[in-house]
């Protein structure tokens, strides 16, 4: 079918897709079935069946990931109203997101050098804590891939709503301010998300952690990197 | 709506023309948003200028990274040949960022708090 080629309807499919896999998510309430991960999972199948490769379907993709880099500064406004939250307990803040960014990169590098995976791939990986538009544009100014960033990201988010809070009770931390952090630090907006149906409190910390680890890694990871042997 | 575009995109633009002067290795994207958050707080740009378009965007944010992730289909040989060192190097990182983000966290306060008693 040369038609499925055509950029609007592969727009149309994409848009298609992603309200359905919503909805679905919605009605049966389960967070492994992401509307992300759905969508992608889905479209890979189509253009395989229908063997459409993938630059035909980038014409149409490009216009929707256009709108990554303004969603990014869209940002600001959330980060803008919690100026004063953050104030409040500048230093505890801070520092934990600091300490969470490093830890962060430096494992997942490490680790991920030690079994041997290549320098590509341990740069795409290297973000892996913050939110996909962010920690795409890492890899991307890095040399990775980034739909490896992406998917390793949503991943990463699903692990944290799942299990993050078990592993912070098995971690011992209890203070609802520290936990809420932690999702958004290790997790971004999957997490977050989660951390929004405990309740509103935990929501609004993690959405700090959220913000604040992808403005730190975005800002340390390239100077990280060569210090950590892989050259970026 | 037109108001909002151009603030959002004056942001942006700004970002970009900071890293093709400095060669910042930092996302424009980043900077842009980093500055939106001056101007707000500045009252430079008022909330109510950008609130529509910087909702609908962040409320739709997971729909703006499908595409590029559909290009994982282009990287499946790589994924399959170092599956392992992805899959544990992920998940040993994401529990290590949760517990020790949520110590040093606890830890800071506890410690500011004795201070000031």
């Amino acid at each position: 079918m040369e038609f499925f080629k055509n950029q609007y309807f592969l727009i149309f499919l994409t848009f298609l897709l992603f309200f359905a896999a919503k909805l679905v998510q919605k009605r049966l309430g389960w967070v492994v079935l992401n509307p992300i991960l759905v969508t992608i999972t889905l479209l890979i199948l189509f253009l395989s069946v229908t063997g459409i490769p993938y630059t035909d379907y980038e014409k149409g993709g490009m216009m929707i990931d256009f709108w990554l880099k303004p969603a990014v500064v869209a940002l600001g406004v959330p980060l803008y109203l919690q100026l004063e939250q953050i104030k409040k307990q500048l230093l505890p803040i801070l520092l934990s997101q600091l300490v969470g960014c490093l830890v962060g990169i430096v494992s997942v590098v490490l680790v991920a050098k030690v079994l041997g995976a290549t320098n590509e791939v341990i740069v795409s990986l290297a973000p892996k804590s913050v939110t996909t538009p962010i920690a795409m544009e890492v890899t991307r100014g890095l040399g990775g891939i980034p739909s490896l960033t992406a998917a390793v990201v949503v991943c990463v988010g699903l692990l944290g709503a799942v299990l993050g809070f078990k592993i912070l009770t098995l971690g011992r931390v209890k203070s609802p301010i520290a936990q809420g952090l932690s999702m958004g630090t290790a997790s971004h907006a999957v997490g977050t998300s989660a951390a929004m149906e405990r309740s509103r409190k935990y929501g609004a910390y993690a959405s700090l952690g959220l913000t604040l680890n992808g403005i730190l890694t975005a800002i340390i990871t390239p100077y990280l990197l060569p210090l950590l042997g892989i050259g970026g | 709506m037109i108001r909002q575009c151009a603030i959002l995109f004056g942001c942006l633009a700004a970002g970009e023309l900071l890293v093709f002067l400095t060669g910042i290795k930092l996302p424009s994207s980043i900077i842009g948003m980093l500055l939106l958050t001056l101007l707000l707080k500045l009252g430079w740009v008022k909330l109510e200028w950008v609130k529509g378009l910087s909702d609908f965007l962040i409320a739709n944010l997971g729909f703006f990274f499908v595409p590029p992730g559909v290009a994982l289909m282009l990287y499946f040989d790589i994924i399959k040949a170092q599956f392992l060192p992805i899959v544990a190097a992920t998940i040993v990182s994401t529990a290590l960022v949760l517990v020790v983000t949520g110590w040093t966290h606890q830890w800071v306060r506890n410690k500011s708090a004795k201070n000031q008693e």
